[in-house]
Protein backbone atom coordinates (compact mmCIF):
# COMPACT_ATOMS: atom_id res chain seq x y z
CA UNK A 1 0.00 0.00 0.00
CA UNK A 2 1.25 3.27 -0.37
CA UNK A 3 2.78 5.49 2.19
CA UNK A 4 -0.17 8.40 1.90
CA UNK A 5 -3.53 7.50 0.62
CA UNK A 6 -5.70 10.63 0.59
CA UNK A 7 -9.36 10.15 -1.34
CA UNK A 8 -11.70 12.59 -1.93
CA UNK A 9 -10.54 15.11 0.72
CA UNK A 10 -13.25 17.80 2.03
CA UNK A 11 -12.62 20.79 4.13
CA UNK A 12 -15.09 23.58 4.36
CA UNK A 13 -14.49 26.91 5.96
CA UNK A 14 -17.02 29.29 7.74
CA UNK A 15 -15.69 32.77 7.28
CA UNK A 16 -17.53 35.66 9.04
CA UNK A 17 -18.62 38.67 6.96
CA UNK A 18 -19.70 42.06 7.18
CA UNK A 19 -20.67 45.24 5.89
CA UNK A 20 -18.06 47.57 5.67
CA UNK A 21 -18.29 51.06 7.20
CA UNK A 22 -19.36 51.86 11.07
CA UNK A 23 -23.06 50.49 10.42
CA UNK A 24 -21.86 47.46 9.06
CA UNK A 25 -19.57 47.40 12.34
CA UNK A 26 -22.57 47.43 14.22
CA UNK A 27 -24.83 45.35 12.52
CA UNK A 28 -21.51 42.72 12.98
CA UNK A 29 -22.18 42.76 16.71
CA UNK A 30 -26.01 41.35 16.28
CA UNK A 31 -26.02 39.10 13.66
CA UNK A 32 -23.29 37.57 11.61
CA UNK A 33 -23.11 36.50 8.08
CA UNK A 34 -21.09 33.56 6.76
CA UNK A 35 -19.55 32.41 3.93
CA UNK A 36 -18.77 29.05 3.20
CA UNK A 37 -15.56 28.62 1.58
CA UNK A 38 -14.59 25.27 -0.09
CA UNK A 39 -10.87 24.52 0.85
CA UNK A 40 -10.67 21.10 -0.22
CA UNK A 41 -13.16 19.89 -2.87
CA UNK A 42 -12.42 16.39 -3.76
CA UNK A 43 -8.82 16.13 -3.24
CA UNK A 44 -7.38 12.69 -4.51
CA UNK A 45 -3.73 11.37 -4.38
CA UNK A 46 -1.19 8.91 -2.99
CA UNK A 47 2.33 8.60 -2.48
CA UNK A 48 4.67 6.21 -2.18
CA UNK A 49 7.85 6.26 0.10
CA UNK A 50 10.44 8.77 -0.66
CA UNK A 51 8.90 10.10 -3.47
CA UNK A 52 9.96 13.85 -3.99
CA UNK A 53 6.45 15.52 -4.22
CA UNK A 54 6.05 19.07 -5.42
CA UNK A 55 2.68 20.91 -4.71
CA UNK A 56 1.82 23.85 -6.03
CA UNK A 57 -1.32 26.54 -6.58
CA UNK A 58 -2.12 29.83 -6.35
CA UNK A 59 -2.67 31.45 -2.76
CA UNK A 60 -5.72 29.87 -1.08
CA UNK A 61 -5.82 26.81 -3.88
CA UNK A 62 -5.90 24.78 -0.44
CA UNK A 63 -2.01 23.33 -0.59
CA UNK A 64 -1.77 24.69 2.82
CA UNK A 65 -4.97 22.93 3.75
CA UNK A 66 -3.94 19.35 2.70
CA UNK A 67 -0.42 19.78 4.52
CA UNK A 68 -2.38 20.45 8.10
CA UNK A 69 -5.04 17.53 7.50
CA UNK A 70 -2.48 15.29 6.55
CA UNK A 71 -0.13 16.63 9.83
CA UNK A 72 -3.24 15.46 11.83
CA UNK A 73 -3.84 19.15 12.18
CA UNK A 74 -7.07 19.98 10.88
CA UNK A 75 -10.17 17.01 10.68
CA UNK A 76 -11.26 17.12 7.24
CA UNK A 77 -15.26 17.73 6.99
CA UNK A 78 -15.66 14.15 4.54
CA UNK A 79 -13.10 11.90 2.37
CA UNK A 80 -10.18 9.30 3.56
CA UNK A 81 -6.83 10.26 4.39
CA UNK A 82 -3.87 7.31 5.55
CA UNK A 83 -0.77 7.80 6.18
CA UNK A 84 2.09 4.45 7.02
CA UNK A 85 -1.75 3.47 7.76
CA UNK A 86 -2.81 5.90 10.19
CA UNK A 87 -5.42 8.59 10.25
CA UNK A 88 -3.47 11.59 11.28
CA UNK A 89 -6.38 12.95 13.71
CA UNK A 90 -7.08 9.71 15.68
CA UNK A 91 -3.94 8.81 16.54
CA UNK A 92 -2.26 11.71 16.40
CA UNK A 93 0.80 11.26 18.48
CA UNK A 94 1.84 7.97 17.07
CA UNK A 95 1.59 9.83 13.52
CA UNK A 96 3.29 12.84 14.42
CA UNK A 97 6.30 11.12 15.49
CA UNK A 98 7.00 9.53 11.76
CA UNK A 99 6.22 13.34 10.78
CA UNK A 100 9.06 16.81 10.21
CA UNK A 101 7.06 19.68 9.56
CA UNK A 102 8.90 23.11 8.39
CA UNK A 103 6.41 26.30 7.82
CA UNK A 104 7.63 28.93 6.29
CA UNK A 105 7.65 32.50 7.94
CA UNK A 106 7.22 30.49 11.52
CA UNK A 107 9.61 29.14 13.42
CA UNK A 108 9.57 25.59 15.56
CA UNK A 109 12.19 27.09 16.95
CA UNK A 110 12.48 28.77 20.75
CA UNK A 111 12.27 32.55 20.61
CA UNK A 112 13.89 33.80 23.53
CA UNK A 113 16.24 30.36 23.71
CA UNK A 114 20.02 29.36 22.00
CA UNK A 115 19.21 27.59 19.00
CA UNK A 116 21.03 24.37 20.56
CA UNK A 117 18.44 24.35 23.29
CA UNK A 118 15.48 23.74 21.15
CA UNK A 119 17.26 21.25 19.66
CA UNK A 120 17.85 19.62 23.08
CA UNK A 121 14.16 20.43 24.00
CA UNK A 122 13.22 18.38 20.68
CA UNK A 123 15.51 15.50 21.72
CA UNK A 124 13.77 15.14 25.09
CA UNK A 125 10.05 15.88 23.17
CA UNK A 126 10.81 13.30 20.43
CA UNK A 127 12.44 11.01 23.16
CA UNK A 128 15.27 10.74 20.51
CA UNK A 129 17.74 8.15 21.43
CA UNK A 130 21.04 9.92 22.77
CA UNK A 131 23.31 8.53 19.82
CA UNK A 132 20.92 8.88 17.07
CA UNK A 133 20.38 12.33 18.34
CA UNK A 134 24.26 13.79 18.26
CA UNK A 135 24.88 11.97 14.96
CA UNK A 136 21.67 13.67 13.52
CA UNK A 137 22.18 16.84 14.60
CA UNK A 138 25.86 16.58 14.43
CA UNK A 139 25.59 16.20 10.62
CA UNK A 140 22.83 18.56 9.91
CA UNK A 141 24.97 21.12 11.79
CA UNK A 142 27.99 20.68 9.35
CA UNK A 143 25.61 20.27 6.31
CA UNK A 144 23.53 22.84 6.49
CA UNK A 145 26.42 25.48 7.94
CA UNK A 146 25.11 26.31 10.91
CA UNK A 147 27.72 25.64 13.54
CA UNK A 148 28.23 29.81 14.42
CA UNK A 149 23.94 29.96 14.93
CA UNK A 150 24.14 27.06 17.63
CA UNK A 151 24.59 29.49 20.53
CA UNK A 152 22.74 32.36 19.19
CA UNK A 153 19.06 33.01 20.85
CA UNK A 154 16.49 32.39 17.89
CA UNK A 155 15.05 36.01 17.70
CA UNK A 156 18.84 37.04 16.50
CA UNK A 157 19.17 34.64 13.57
CA UNK A 158 18.28 35.85 9.91
CA UNK A 159 15.84 34.51 8.39
CA UNK A 160 17.96 32.36 6.13
CA UNK A 161 19.82 31.01 9.14
CA UNK A 162 16.64 30.83 11.28
CA UNK A 163 14.77 28.56 8.57
CA UNK A 164 17.83 26.18 8.11
CA UNK A 165 17.70 26.14 11.67
CA UNK A 166 14.19 25.23 11.45
CA UNK A 167 14.64 22.16 9.12
CA UNK A 168 17.48 20.42 11.09
CA UNK A 169 14.67 21.02 13.83
CA UNK A 170 12.24 19.12 11.90
CA UNK A 171 14.55 16.10 11.25
CA UNK A 172 16.05 15.45 14.53
CA UNK A 173 13.97 12.40 15.02
CA UNK A 174 14.85 10.95 11.59
CA UNK A 175 10.92 11.31 10.54
CA UNK A 176 9.22 8.68 7.68
CA UNK A 177 7.84 12.21 5.89
CA UNK A 178 8.69 15.46 5.75
CA UNK A 179 6.40 18.64 5.07
CA UNK A 180 7.44 21.48 3.52
CA UNK A 181 4.93 24.19 3.64
CA UNK A 182 6.14 27.53 1.75
CA UNK A 183 9.65 26.87 3.23
CA UNK A 184 11.83 28.88 1.07
CA UNK A 185 9.89 32.79 1.36
CA UNK A 186 12.22 35.52 1.91
CA UNK A 187 15.21 33.15 2.03
CA UNK A 188 18.10 34.65 0.32
CA UNK A 189 19.95 32.97 -2.69
CA UNK A 190 22.79 30.99 -0.78
CA UNK A 191 20.46 29.80 1.77
CA UNK A 192 17.98 28.65 -0.61
CA UNK A 193 20.93 26.27 -2.18
CA UNK A 194 21.45 24.94 0.83
CA UNK A 195 18.27 24.38 2.11
CA UNK A 196 17.25 22.57 -1.34
CA UNK A 197 20.52 20.57 -1.57
CA UNK A 198 20.61 19.28 1.39
CA UNK A 199 16.41 18.04 0.81
CA UNK A 200 17.76 16.11 -1.88
CA UNK A 201 20.49 14.51 -0.34
CA UNK A 202 18.71 13.69 2.81
CA UNK A 203 15.91 12.11 0.31
CA UNK A 204 18.65 10.33 -1.71
CA UNK A 205 20.35 9.08 1.98
CA UNK A 206 17.55 8.41 4.27
CA UNK A 207 14.57 7.64 1.81
CA UNK A 208 12.42 10.28 3.82
CA UNK A 209 9.11 11.34 1.44
CA UNK A 210 8.93 15.14 1.17
CA UNK A 211 5.92 16.68 0.51
CA UNK A 212 7.04 20.54 -0.76
CA UNK A 213 4.63 23.41 -1.10
CA UNK A 214 5.49 26.36 -2.47
CA UNK A 215 5.50 29.20 -5.36
CA UNK A 216 8.82 29.28 -6.03
CA UNK A 217 9.29 27.02 -9.12
CA UNK A 218 13.37 26.78 -8.88
CA UNK A 219 12.18 24.98 -5.48
CA UNK A 220 10.45 22.15 -7.76
CA UNK A 221 12.71 21.98 -10.74
CA UNK A 222 16.04 21.42 -8.27
CA UNK A 223 13.73 18.96 -5.76
CA UNK A 224 10.55 17.23 -7.14
CA UNK A 225 10.09 14.19 -9.41
CA UNK A 226 6.64 14.83 -9.36
CA UNK A 227 4.43 17.79 -9.40
CA UNK A 228 0.72 18.07 -8.46
CA UNK A 229 -1.40 21.22 -8.99
CA UNK A 230 -4.23 22.67 -6.75
CA UNK A 231 -6.82 25.35 -7.83
CA UNK A 232 -9.97 25.93 -5.95
CA UNK A 233 -9.33 22.72 -4.25
CA UNK A 234 -8.89 20.32 -6.59
CA UNK A 235 -5.94 18.49 -7.74
CA UNK A 236 -5.87 19.39 -11.77
CA UNK A 237 -2.41 18.37 -12.74
CA UNK A 238 -0.67 15.23 -10.72
CA UNK A 239 2.53 13.87 -12.95
CA UNK A 240 6.01 14.24 -13.33
CA UNK A 241 7.29 17.38 -14.51
CA UNK A 242 8.17 16.54 -18.07
CA UNK A 243 4.71 15.52 -18.60
CA UNK A 244 3.01 18.49 -17.06
CA UNK A 245 5.37 20.43 -19.45
CA UNK A 246 3.94 18.27 -22.24
CA UNK A 247 0.61 18.23 -21.36
CA UNK A 248 0.30 22.33 -21.03
CA UNK A 249 2.31 23.41 -23.88
CA UNK A 250 3.58 21.61 -26.94
CA UNK A 251 5.11 24.06 -28.47
CA UNK A 252 8.87 24.84 -27.75
CA UNK A 253 11.04 27.34 -28.28
CA UNK A 254 14.18 27.59 -31.00
CA UNK A 255 16.62 30.60 -29.72
CA UNK A 256 18.84 31.36 -32.84
CA UNK A 257 21.30 34.20 -33.01
CA UNK A 258 22.39 34.92 -36.16
CA UNK A 259 25.32 36.46 -37.28
CA UNK A 260 24.50 39.89 -39.03
CA UNK A 261 21.47 40.23 -37.18
CA UNK A 262 19.49 40.20 -39.99
CA UNK A 263 15.69 38.32 -39.48
CA UNK A 264 15.82 34.83 -40.91
CA UNK A 265 14.35 33.45 -43.01
CA UNK A 266 12.17 30.39 -41.68
CA UNK A 267 10.68 27.48 -42.23
CA UNK A 268 6.78 27.94 -43.19
CA UNK A 269 5.32 25.97 -40.29
CA UNK A 270 7.45 27.70 -37.01
CA UNK A 271 6.98 31.02 -36.00
CA UNK A 272 8.89 34.25 -35.26
CA UNK A 273 7.82 35.27 -31.63
CA UNK A 274 10.38 37.80 -31.20
CA UNK A 275 13.48 39.34 -31.86
CA UNK A 276 16.48 41.01 -29.99
CA UNK A 277 19.52 42.59 -30.48
CA UNK A 278 20.15 39.79 -32.66
CA UNK A 279 18.63 36.88 -30.44
CA UNK A 280 15.65 35.04 -32.50
CA UNK A 281 12.86 33.82 -30.79
CA UNK A 282 11.20 30.58 -33.09
CA UNK A 283 8.13 29.01 -31.35
CA UNK A 284 7.23 25.45 -32.87
CA UNK A 285 5.77 22.74 -32.54
CA UNK A 286 7.60 19.60 -32.19
CA UNK A 287 4.66 17.69 -33.42
CA UNK A 288 4.38 19.46 -36.69
CA UNK A 289 7.87 20.19 -37.22
CA UNK A 290 10.68 18.16 -35.23
CA UNK A 291 13.48 20.33 -34.01
CA UNK A 292 16.17 18.65 -36.05
CA UNK A 293 14.35 19.77 -39.11
CA UNK A 294 13.88 22.84 -37.86
CA UNK A 295 17.98 23.50 -37.06
CA UNK A 296 18.85 21.94 -40.04
CA UNK A 297 16.26 24.44 -42.10
CA UNK A 298 17.38 27.09 -40.15
CA UNK A 299 20.83 26.63 -40.33
CA UNK A 300 20.80 26.22 -44.53
CA UNK A 301 18.92 29.27 -44.92
CA UNK A 302 21.00 31.93 -42.42
CA UNK A 303 24.26 32.41 -41.10
CA UNK A 304 23.82 30.98 -37.51
CA UNK A 305 26.31 31.81 -34.75
CA UNK A 306 24.33 30.07 -32.08
CA UNK A 307 21.30 27.83 -31.38
CA UNK A 308 19.49 26.46 -28.78
CA UNK A 309 15.99 24.77 -27.98
CA UNK A 310 14.32 25.92 -24.96
CA UNK A 311 11.66 24.41 -22.84
CA UNK A 312 9.13 27.42 -21.51
CA UNK A 313 9.96 28.48 -18.38
CA UNK A 314 7.78 26.76 -15.47
CA UNK A 315 6.39 30.04 -14.09
CA UNK A 316 4.95 29.97 -17.95
CA UNK A 317 3.56 26.60 -17.63
CA UNK A 318 1.81 26.99 -14.22
CA UNK A 319 0.18 30.11 -14.97
CA UNK A 320 -1.01 28.65 -18.05
CA UNK A 321 -2.76 26.21 -15.44
CA UNK A 322 -4.18 28.14 -13.58
CA UNK A 323 -5.51 30.05 -16.64
CA UNK A 324 -7.53 26.93 -18.53
CA UNK A 325 -8.82 26.06 -15.24
CA UNK A 326 -10.39 29.61 -14.69
CA UNK A 327 -12.18 29.35 -18.14
CA UNK B 1 7.42 13.20 32.46
CA UNK B 2 10.63 13.83 31.52
CA UNK B 3 9.54 15.81 28.00
CA UNK B 4 7.00 17.64 30.32
CA UNK B 5 9.94 18.62 32.91
CA UNK B 6 11.88 19.55 29.72
CA UNK B 7 9.48 22.11 28.40
CA UNK B 8 8.69 23.85 31.89
CA UNK B 9 12.36 24.14 32.10
CA UNK B 10 12.28 25.58 28.79
CA UNK B 11 9.67 28.11 29.39
CA UNK B 12 11.49 28.90 32.51
CA UNK B 13 14.57 29.57 31.37
CA UNK B 14 13.56 31.89 28.38
CA UNK B 15 11.59 33.74 30.70
CA UNK B 16 14.11 34.56 33.44
CA UNK B 17 15.68 36.57 30.15
CA UNK B 18 13.55 39.37 30.99
CA UNK B 19 15.03 40.94 33.89
CA UNK B 20 14.12 44.49 32.86
CA UNK B 21 10.58 43.59 32.99
CA UNK B 22 10.96 42.33 36.52
CA UNK B 23 12.78 45.20 37.57
CA UNK B 24 9.90 47.61 36.83
CA UNK B 25 7.61 44.81 37.58
CA UNK B 26 9.34 44.79 40.99
CA UNK B 27 9.31 48.43 41.35
CA UNK B 28 5.90 48.95 40.44
CA UNK B 29 4.84 46.13 43.30
CA UNK B 30 6.94 48.06 45.53
CA UNK B 31 4.82 51.28 45.09
CA UNK B 32 1.67 49.40 45.14
CA UNK B 33 2.30 47.88 48.21
CA UNK B 34 3.46 50.77 49.90
CA UNK B 35 -0.03 52.73 48.76
CA UNK B 36 -2.32 49.98 49.59
CA UNK B 37 -0.51 49.89 53.02
CA UNK B 38 -0.97 53.46 53.66
CA UNK B 39 -4.61 53.37 53.12
CA UNK B 40 -4.85 50.33 56.02
CA UNK B 41 -3.65 52.21 58.03
CA UNK B 42 -5.51 55.51 57.67
CA UNK B 43 -8.72 52.95 57.52
CA UNK B 44 -7.31 50.93 60.78
CA UNK B 45 -6.74 54.28 62.92
CA UNK B 46 -10.22 55.92 61.89
CA UNK B 47 -12.12 53.15 63.01
CA UNK B 48 -12.58 51.92 66.71
CA UNK B 49 -14.68 49.36 65.87
CA UNK B 50 -12.89 45.50 66.04
CA UNK B 51 -11.67 44.05 62.47
CA UNK B 52 -11.76 40.69 61.87
CA UNK B 53 -8.05 40.65 61.22
CA UNK B 54 -5.04 43.15 63.10
CA UNK B 55 -3.89 45.80 61.45
CA UNK B 56 0.02 44.11 61.53
CA UNK B 57 -1.91 40.87 59.99
CA UNK B 58 -3.25 42.94 56.77
CA UNK B 59 -0.09 44.48 56.33
CA UNK B 60 2.07 41.42 56.13
CA UNK B 61 -0.92 39.89 53.93
CA UNK B 62 -0.55 43.52 51.80
CA UNK B 63 3.14 42.15 51.15
CA UNK B 64 2.73 38.57 50.69
CA UNK B 65 0.28 39.71 47.81
CA UNK B 66 2.54 42.10 46.57
CA UNK B 67 5.43 39.36 46.82
CA UNK B 68 3.45 36.62 44.70
CA UNK B 69 1.52 38.95 42.69
CA UNK B 70 3.25 37.40 39.31
CA UNK B 71 1.65 33.88 40.39
CA UNK B 72 -2.14 34.80 39.73
CA UNK B 73 -3.45 34.13 36.72
CA UNK B 74 -3.54 37.57 35.13
CA UNK B 75 -3.22 37.09 31.56
CA UNK B 76 -2.60 34.46 29.19
CA UNK B 77 1.03 33.53 27.66
CA UNK B 78 1.71 35.70 25.13
CA UNK B 79 4.28 33.53 23.23
CA UNK B 80 1.06 31.20 22.69
CA UNK B 81 -0.93 34.29 22.12
CA UNK B 82 1.00 35.15 19.24
CA UNK B 83 1.52 31.63 17.71
CA UNK B 84 -2.26 31.66 17.59
CA UNK B 85 -2.53 34.63 15.82
CA UNK B 86 0.04 33.99 13.47
CA UNK B 87 -0.21 30.18 12.97
CA UNK B 88 2.80 28.95 14.60
CA UNK B 89 0.49 27.18 16.92
CA UNK B 90 0.82 24.77 13.79
CA UNK B 91 3.86 23.55 15.15
CA UNK B 92 2.32 22.86 18.55
CA UNK B 93 -0.03 20.26 17.32
CA UNK B 94 2.78 18.49 16.07
CA UNK B 95 4.15 16.95 18.93
CA UNK B 96 4.11 14.09 19.78
CA UNK B 97 2.92 14.94 23.70
CA UNK B 98 -0.13 15.45 25.35
CA UNK B 99 -0.86 18.91 24.36
CA UNK B 100 -2.71 19.53 27.42
CA UNK B 101 -0.17 18.63 29.77
CA UNK B 102 2.40 20.34 27.48
CA UNK B 103 0.53 23.95 27.33
CA UNK B 104 0.15 23.06 31.15
CA UNK B 105 3.48 22.91 31.60
CA UNK B 106 4.34 26.37 30.34
CA UNK B 107 2.02 27.94 32.34
CA UNK B 108 3.42 26.47 35.39
CA UNK B 109 6.32 27.89 33.92
CA UNK B 110 4.96 31.29 33.18
CA UNK B 111 3.22 31.57 36.35
CA UNK B 112 6.48 30.97 38.48
CA UNK B 113 9.38 32.38 36.31
CA UNK B 114 8.42 35.74 36.41
CA UNK B 115 6.98 35.22 40.12
CA UNK B 116 10.02 34.18 41.70
CA UNK B 117 13.03 36.86 40.23
CA UNK B 118 10.23 39.25 41.89
CA UNK B 119 9.98 37.66 44.95
CA UNK B 120 12.76 37.02 46.48
CA UNK B 121 13.89 40.55 46.44
CA UNK B 122 10.04 42.19 47.69
CA UNK B 123 10.36 39.85 50.34
CA UNK B 124 13.59 40.72 51.67
CA UNK B 125 12.74 44.39 51.22
CA UNK B 126 9.18 43.66 53.11
CA UNK B 127 11.38 41.81 55.98
CA UNK B 128 13.74 44.29 56.23
CA UNK B 129 12.49 48.18 55.60
CA UNK B 130 8.88 47.32 56.38
CA UNK B 131 8.23 45.38 59.59
CA UNK B 132 6.40 42.42 57.82
CA UNK B 133 6.38 39.79 60.43
CA UNK B 134 7.51 35.97 59.79
CA UNK B 135 4.99 32.83 59.81
CA UNK B 136 3.24 32.63 63.01
CA UNK B 137 4.69 29.38 63.55
CA UNK B 138 6.55 26.81 61.96
CA UNK B 139 3.86 24.49 61.28
CA UNK B 140 2.01 27.96 59.50
CA UNK B 141 5.22 28.02 57.46
CA UNK B 142 4.88 24.35 56.20
CA UNK B 143 1.50 25.13 56.18
CA UNK B 144 1.68 28.13 54.04
CA UNK B 145 4.57 26.46 51.94
CA UNK B 146 2.03 23.76 50.88
CA UNK B 147 -0.71 25.76 50.24
CA UNK B 148 0.87 28.11 48.38
CA UNK B 149 2.29 25.15 45.85
CA UNK B 150 -1.16 24.36 45.65
CA UNK B 151 -2.02 28.42 44.67
CA UNK B 152 0.46 28.04 41.97
CA UNK B 153 -0.68 24.98 40.78
CA UNK B 154 -4.21 26.50 40.65
CA UNK B 155 -3.05 29.40 38.79
CA UNK B 156 -1.65 27.65 36.20
CA UNK B 157 -4.35 25.61 35.81
CA UNK B 158 -6.88 28.47 35.26
CA UNK B 159 -3.80 29.99 33.27
CA UNK B 160 -3.98 27.10 30.96
CA UNK B 161 -7.82 27.57 30.66
CA UNK B 162 -7.53 30.50 29.72
CA UNK B 163 -5.37 29.83 27.30
CA UNK B 164 -7.34 26.93 25.61
CA UNK B 165 -10.12 30.17 25.20
CA UNK B 166 -7.66 31.43 22.65
CA UNK B 167 -8.54 28.78 20.63
CA UNK B 168 -12.06 30.13 19.57
CA UNK B 169 -11.31 33.73 20.60
CA UNK B 170 -7.91 34.39 18.83
CA UNK B 171 -7.11 37.48 21.12
CA UNK B 172 -8.12 36.64 24.59
CA UNK B 173 -8.60 40.24 25.58
CA UNK B 174 -12.40 39.49 26.70
CA UNK B 175 -11.94 36.81 28.44
CA UNK B 176 -9.12 38.23 30.25
CA UNK B 177 -10.47 41.48 31.08
CA UNK B 178 -13.60 39.69 32.96
CA UNK B 179 -11.62 37.20 34.43
CA UNK B 180 -9.01 39.83 36.08
CA UNK B 181 -11.33 41.84 38.05
CA UNK B 182 -12.91 38.58 39.32
CA UNK B 183 -9.26 37.40 40.49
CA UNK B 184 -8.40 40.85 42.09
CA UNK B 185 -11.91 41.20 43.68
CA UNK B 186 -12.40 37.47 45.08
CA UNK B 187 -8.86 36.11 45.90
CA UNK B 188 -8.47 38.81 48.22
CA UNK B 189 -5.50 40.73 46.32
CA UNK B 190 -7.36 44.17 46.59
CA UNK B 191 -8.90 43.90 50.07
CA UNK B 192 -7.90 40.67 52.38
CA UNK B 193 -10.94 38.32 52.20
CA UNK B 194 -11.43 38.77 56.08
CA UNK B 195 -12.29 42.16 55.68
CA UNK B 196 -15.35 41.54 53.34
CA UNK B 197 -19.12 41.12 54.82
CA UNK B 198 -19.86 38.35 56.59
CA UNK B 199 -23.20 37.71 54.55
CA UNK B 200 -20.90 36.86 51.75
CA UNK B 201 -18.19 35.21 53.39
CA UNK B 202 -19.78 31.38 51.62
CA UNK B 203 -20.51 32.64 48.52
CA UNK B 204 -16.56 34.05 48.46
CA UNK B 205 -15.08 30.83 50.27
CA UNK B 206 -17.01 28.83 48.01
CA UNK B 207 -15.12 30.51 45.03
CA UNK B 208 -11.83 28.91 43.34
CA UNK B 209 -10.34 32.48 43.74
CA UNK B 210 -9.70 32.19 47.65
CA UNK B 211 -7.45 29.60 47.21
CA UNK B 212 -5.14 31.67 44.92
CA UNK B 213 -4.14 34.12 47.98
CA UNK B 214 -6.20 34.30 50.74
CA UNK B 215 -5.94 30.35 51.86
CA UNK B 216 -2.28 30.51 51.85
CA UNK B 217 -1.13 33.93 53.42
CA UNK B 218 -4.05 33.36 56.08
CA UNK B 219 -2.42 30.41 56.89
CA UNK B 220 0.98 32.07 57.25
CA UNK B 221 -0.77 34.40 59.88
CA UNK B 222 -1.86 31.95 61.49
CA UNK B 223 -5.51 33.46 60.63
CA UNK B 224 -6.77 30.04 59.54
CA UNK B 225 -5.15 27.70 62.37
CA UNK B 226 -3.61 24.67 61.39
CA UNK B 227 -6.48 21.99 62.37
CA UNK B 228 -8.74 24.03 59.27
CA UNK B 229 -5.58 23.23 57.30
CA UNK B 230 -6.62 20.08 55.40
CA UNK B 231 -10.50 21.54 54.59
CA UNK B 232 -8.84 24.77 52.50
CA UNK B 233 -6.53 22.35 50.99
CA UNK B 234 -9.28 20.03 49.88
CA UNK B 235 -11.14 23.20 48.85
CA UNK B 236 -7.93 24.46 46.59
CA UNK B 237 -7.23 21.00 44.97
CA UNK B 238 -11.11 20.28 44.22
CA UNK B 239 -10.61 23.41 42.33
CA UNK B 240 -7.33 22.40 40.94
CA UNK B 241 -8.73 19.23 39.64
CA UNK B 242 -12.14 21.07 38.37
CA UNK B 243 -9.85 23.61 36.35
CA UNK B 244 -8.10 20.39 34.93
CA UNK B 245 -10.85 18.35 33.85
CA UNK B 246 -12.84 21.93 32.35
CA UNK B 247 -9.36 22.62 30.48
CA UNK B 248 -9.52 19.07 28.98
CA UNK B 249 -12.98 19.23 28.09
CA UNK B 250 -12.58 22.49 26.33
CA UNK B 251 -9.02 21.87 25.03
CA UNK B 252 -10.48 18.52 23.11
CA UNK B 253 -14.01 20.59 21.47
CA UNK B 254 -11.42 23.33 20.09
CA UNK B 255 -9.08 20.65 18.85
CA UNK B 256 -12.20 19.27 16.84
CA UNK B 257 -12.85 22.31 15.19
CA UNK B 258 -9.75 24.37 15.10
CA UNK B 259 -8.87 26.53 12.63
CA UNK B 260 -5.14 27.08 11.96
CA UNK B 261 -4.70 30.93 10.99
CA UNK B 262 -2.91 31.98 8.02
CA UNK B 263 -1.07 29.95 5.17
Amino acid sequence: MSQIVVEDLVKRFRISERDPGMMGAVRGLFRRRYQTVDALDGVSFSIEPSELVGYIGPNGAGKSTTVKVMSGILVPDSGRCEILGRVPWRRRNEHVKELGVVFGQRTQLWWDLPVIESFDLLRDIYRIPRVEYVANRDEFVEVLGIEACLDVPVRQLSLGQRMRCDLAAALLHSPAILFLDEPTIGMDAVSKIAFREFIKRFNEERGTTVILTTHDMDDIEVICDRVMVISDGMIISDGKLEDLRKKVSIERRLVVELEDGAVPAVHPRAVIAGSERGRVDIRFDPDVVSATELISDVTSRNRVRDIFVENPPIEELIARIYEGQGR
Amino acid sequence: MSSYWAILSARFRSLLQYRAAALAGLMTQVFWGLIRVMIFQAFYRSSNAEQPMSGSDVETYIWLGQAFLAALPWNVDTDLRAMIRTGGIGYELVRPVDLYSYWFSRALAWRTAPMLMRAVPLLVFAFVLMGMSPPVSLGAGLAFAVSMCAAIMLSAAMTTFLNVTMLWTIAGDGVMQLTFGLIMIFSGMLVPLPLFPDWSQPVINAMPFRGLVDTPYRLYLGHIPLSEFAGVLAHQLFWIMAFLIAGRIAMASALRKVVVQGG
